[in-house]
């Protein structure tokens, strides 16, 4: 499944935040959006997901207009997103946020595996699967948010600032973990703050500043450009 | 002394079972301004005159299919009852497609004052097709109309109405939280975004809110014209205010919270009235409300839990 953002425009009442957005996506791949507070990543993956309708342009998986369906079509087709911020359902039990991420499935075999292999890959969450979310811990509910996403059985899933709030160990787990899911056949769209992790994870990189794509490269090279490293990087010597 | 401490243990517990009664149909109101406010944050004005609606066509089912005499049965009575439910969730969807969906994405002001609107639209249509005066339930609907429990006088109607209120609250909190689909209004209340990214179609949700808590305002406001006898084109707005406290009470949002500050509130109410006095009964209510609001305004149960970042 291929993903193409192409001249995507959105705005916010007379607030262009979008200016003509062009994203490549291939199946399998690692891609980070990288950029600074309101470049416009968290509102890219919020059109993709459906909730921020575009003023111009389009979104498509494979040939499907993502940008023509209600949001709650686009779930089915094979993309989920963690938002930023995790927005779990904090007075829902662990195993009922489960099951919402799960809602559009029909088939309950398949809903069972998935839930079997998100408990593998968070054991803490099978301990808490009776605990409501919001007694969690930031971390606890970083991966909740993402066995969540896991939970619609994605072909591509976006995920929005995981590393948001997080120490540094578990930072590096959730990274490797964002690994395992795409060894394991999905393709990922990660935006984040973090720069360096970001590159060091992905195949490729784009990165946003004030609604334009300003740059697009392999993620190494973008590791060793210059105008990234003093931007994004906090330089690099 | 000792008969005098029976009487005493005898007025007290006819009006418990009494403010129970009241209290039922309280909660069932409640839970149509509990819910609504959980998914669209709105208090829903127009909700006591969709009660008010509930206890016209309660009359014009009973006037209509000739049952002016015995039912016969309580489970006449529920059947009855179950019709009304049905029309009036039709016309409480139909006032969210018309009222409030179109201003979804307005200010909330503006959601507030179209619900003022409709409930002045909603009092004036009863009133101009059911007329301005009080209309009467025909009485001797059950054919034994008190039963007598531990030197206690129960009547039946009182029995009926609070199971039956108590079998809906219960019905509703099963299928809020054990099905797919309460799960999901439970998630849309929460937090709508995420509930779409999740595949809810929330639209859908807000529908199954305003078809849900009308019914249950419609069937208090049967219950209340079977339980009083008499009806009248403004009694949405008493009932309303009571019932919204009542929600206020138990923590507005909160489901479980609306049963219990309605029954709460009906056994504080019909207490008040029998030992304060009875002139004051509506002013208890108001009482408890701004209590309520001075020192707990989450409610009884209205504690969220925090957000961690």
């Amino acid at each position: 499944m291929r993903l193409r953002i192409e001249n995507l425009e959105v705005k916010y009442g007379n607030v262009r935040v979008l200016k003509g957005l062009n994203i490549r996506v291939e199946q399998g791949e690692i891609v980070t959006i990288l950029g600074a507070n309101g470049a416009g990543k968290s509102t890219t993956l919020m059109t993709v997901s459906g909730l921020v309708k575009p003023s111009g342009g389009g979104v498509y998986l494979d040939d499907v207009p993502l940008h023509k369906l209600e949001a709650h079509h686009i779930v089915n087709l094979g993309l989920a997103q963690v938002p930023e911020g995790r927005r779990v359902f904090g007075t829902l039990t662990v195993l009922e946020n489960l099951r919402l991420g799960a809602y559009t499935t029909v088939d309950k075999a398949l809903v069972g595996r998935n839930l079997g292999w998100v408990f593998e890959m968070f054991p803490i969450l099978n301990r808490r699967s009776g605990q409501l979310a919001g007694t969690l811990s930031g971390g606890e509910q970083q991966m909740l948010a993402i066995g969540r996403g896991l939970m619609a059985n994605p072909k591509i899933l976006l995920l929005d600032e995981p590393s948001l709030g997080l120490a540094p160990i578990l930072v590096k787990s959730i990274f490797s973990t964002i690994k395992a899911i795409n060894r394991s056949g999905v393709t990922i769209v990660l935006v984040e703050q973090n720069a360096r992790l970001a590159l060091k994870l992905a195949d490729r990189g784009y990165v946003l500043e004030t609604g334009r794509i300003v740059l697009e490269d392999k993620a190494e090279a973008l590791l060793a450009n210059p105008e990234v490293q003093n931007a994004y990087l906090g330089g690099m010597h | 002394m000792a008969p005098d401490k029976g009487k005493v243990m005898q007025l007290f517990l006819e009006q418990l079972t009494n403010g129970l009664a009241v209290g039922g149909i309280y909660a069932l109101i409640a839970l149509g301004y509990t819910m609504v406010y959980g998914v669209l944050k709105l208090i829903n004005f127009a909700h006591g005159d969709l009660f008010t609606i509930g206890a016209y066509l309660g009359l014009t089912l009973l006037l209509s299919l000739g049952l002016t005499g015995h039912i016969g049965s309580a489970a006449g009575i529920l059947v009855l009852i179950l019709m009304v439910m049905g029309l009036v969730a039709v016309i409480g969807a139909l006032l969210e497609r018309a009222a409030y969906r179109p201003l979804r994405t307005s200010p909330r002001l503006s959601a507030v004052v179209s619900a003022l609107g409709a409930s002045i639209f909603f009092q004036n249509a009863i009133m101009l097709i059911y007329g301005a005066r009080f209309r009467v339930y025909p009485h001797d609907l059950l054919p034994v109309t008190a039963i007598s429990l531990f030197g206690l006088t129960i009547p039946v109607m009182r029995i009926v109405l609070f199971g039956a209120s108590i079998v809906m609250m219960t019905g509703l909190y099963l299928f809020v939280q054990r099905t797919r689909t309460g799960t999901a209004i439970r998630a849309a209340a929460i937090d709508q975004g995420a509930a779409r990214l999740m595949g809810i179609d929330v639209n859908r949700v807000i529908m199954y809110v305003f078809l849900i808590g009308p019914a249950l305002g419609g069937a208090a406001g049967m219950m209340v014209g079977l339980y009083y006898g008499q009806i009248n084109f403004t009694m949405g707005w008493v009932y309303g205010l009571k019932a919204f406290t009542a929600a206020i009470l138990g923590g507005i949002g909160n489901i479980p919270g609306a049963m219990l500050g309605g029954l709460l509130l009906g056994v504080i109410e019909s207490l008040g009235a029998t030992y304060i006095s009875l002139a004051w009964k509506d002013a208890i209510s108001f009482i408890v409300l701004i209590l309520i609001l001075i020192v707990r305004p989450t409610g009884i149960l209205g504690e969220r839990v925090a957000d961690k970042v």
